[in-house]
């Protein structure tokens, strides 16, 4: 009676919880269904050669908006990746107590601060002082966007790495500086890699920040001081017109977007896939 | 090595807790020296303390002399780095790098140590590897992860990996007791083997493995040595009572 019962209870469980896990991808496939139903039909060559058209052409592509995007994905990486890989490594490794408790606090508000607020932030800070938009100013407000989320999973994979590798090292008679640099970090590698997609597959689909930092563009950006096309800014302008053709070219925009950041996450995952990975 | 390592009033503490109590003995070159005792004795620390790793703990401290060679492990301005080098450490459970193949395990320490020279390499990994028994077994996958050998094999690696830099003391902190007999057997003939060449200072809560593979035998209890002295001597003849209770297993 009890052993039937017992079996009863955990199909039952098994079945919640396999149907809760099912749940929680559904909303990306119906999302990414959606994309496909409304957009794959503007997708075309000319999407992903030409320049928006005018308005009351019909044609033309986003071009430039994913050469953007991609621009100010990289501007933001290379800002924001070494600041907070090595911050992490600082508060993995810091014996101090107060400085980093501090850093940690002020990381996890950051990560809280509205997207927006930090636009705001970067406008106030980049371009004002510049006395115009840039694509500069949007790198900015998204590398702010990707430093606590790298800075914090830097530090939590660090700290997943075994003591005892790092005694081992020691033990072999390393300098503290080797065995961070040639055993810790690489040990922590793929989980900090993982950590950065996620920053960048979260700064590649926002556009509050960069509605007053990198603007829009038109046409294609002549410098990193001007102003520049991102995915988001052009879906969000086109998703607003009035025009049936902007709608689909919207759909298609974010479909490409979508695509975009699931390319590059699978990419990472490939690219870490080592044999000797310990911690993911 | 004509002088070993002699260990004169040492005391180590986590934070405030006092874990050693004013330790003093001397242990002989090229021979296996035993410390046992029951758990939380300090016999762990001890051997932390005789390569400068109880500092690696935060809030660790350690006072008191360790001299090798007649020089002191703890004067001011010995860079821990260096004492580490020459005295290496095999620990309880063995800490093969994930990242790295056998062969890169075993050339780890030379290698960040700056050795680039292919030639030495492959020469140093051969026979460190030789010398811990397990280049028979590995010697066709040397590029395999260090984490796919089995556990007494790890454990091997471990010790050619210590070996690989030339250490002229070994430190063994209970290297079997994660090991089923046959793996813990093969570490034992190893640890014979060595003492021609290193002095090796093994802590272990098998009293037999004590008996079988050292000359001299050191019993802790509540951070204090309360007994030191050959080995046969000590397990035949304790002259204090507390080891005798301890290794006749009348011990609490």
């Amino acid at each position: 009676m009890t052993a039937r019962r017992r079996r009863w209870v955990n199909v039952v469980m098994a079945a919640l919880t396999a149907l809760a896990a099912l749940g929680t991808i559904l909303p990306l496939l119906f999302i990414f269904g959606f994309l496909v139903y409304q957009g794959a039909s503007a997708i075309n060559l000319d999407f992903f050669t030409r320049l928006p058209k005018p308005v009351g052409e019909p044609g033309g592509g986003m071009a430039n908006a994913i050469a953007g995007s991609l621009i100010l994905i990289a501007l933001a990486s290379a800002l924001g990746l070494p600041l907070g890989i090595l911050g992490g490594v600082y508060l993995a490794e810091s014996r101090e107590r107060r400085l980093p408790w501090l850093i940690r606090f002020v990381a996890d508000v950051l990560n809280g601060v509205p997207s927006i607020v930090i636009g705001i932030f970067a406008y106030t800070v980049v371009v004002l002082s510049m006395r115009r938009f840039s694509a500069l100013a949007g790198g900015v407000a998204l590398a702010v966007i990707m430093l606590p989320i790298v800075l914090r999973t830097t530090e939590e994979m660090m700290r997943l790495v075994p003591a005892s590798l790092r005694e081992a090292a020691l033990a072999l008679g390393l300098p503290e500086w080797k065995v961070i640099v040639r055993v810790v970090l690489p040990t922590a590698r793929a989980g900090i890699i993982t950590g950065v997609m996620v920053a960048i597959a979260r700064v590649a689909g926002e556009t509050a920040p960069l509605l007053f930092t990198a603007f829009g563009n038109r046409f294609w950006h002549q410098r990193l001081d001007q102003p520049i096309a991102a995915l988001p800014l052009q879906i969000f302008a086109y998703a607003i017109s009035p025009f049936d053709d902007w709608h689909r070219q919207a759909w298609a925009g974010a479909l490409v977007l979508i695509t975009l950041v699931f390319l590059v996450s699978l990419a990472a995952r490939i690219a870490t896939r080592g044999r000797y990975s310990a911690v993911r | 090595m004509a002088d070993g390592i002699r260990v004169k009033d040492l005391n180590a503490w986590f934070g405030d807790v006092h874990v050693l109590h004013g330790i003093g003995l001397a242990i002989a070159p090229k021979a296996v020296t035993a410390i046992i005792g029951p758990s939380g004795c300090g016999k762990s620390t001890f051997i932390r303390c005789l390569n400068r790793m109880h500092e690696v703990v935060p809030g660790a401290r350690v006072s008191g002399t360790v001299l090798v060679e007649g020089e002191d492990l703890y004067a001011p301005g010995v860079d821990p780095v260096e004492v580490r080098r020459k005295i290496g450490m095999v620990f309880q459970k063995a800490n093969p790098f994930p990242t790295m193949s056998v062969f890169d395990n075993v050339a780890a320490g030379l290698r960040l140590a700056g050795v680039r020279n292919r030639a030495m390499l492959n020469d140093a990994v051969e026979r460190a590897l030789t010398h811990a028994a397990l280049w028979d077994e590995v010697k066709d996958r040397l590029d395999r992860p260090g984490s796919s050998l089995s556990g007494g094999q790890q454990q091997r690696l471990c010790i050619a990996r210590a070996l690989a830099v030339g250490p002229e003391v070994l430190l063994m902190d209970e290297p079997c007791s994660a090991l089923d007999p046959i793996a813990t057997a093969k570490i034992e003939e190893l640890i014979l083997e060595l003492r021609k060449d290193l002095t090796i200072v093994i802590v272990t809560h098998n009293m037999q493995q004590a008996a079988r593979v050292s000359e001299a035998t050191g019993f802790f209890l509540l951070g204090e040595l309360v007994e030191f002295g050959v080995t046969r001597a000590l397990f035949t003849n304790p002259r204090d009572t507390r080891t005798e209770d301890y290794i006749t297993g009348r011990f609490g």
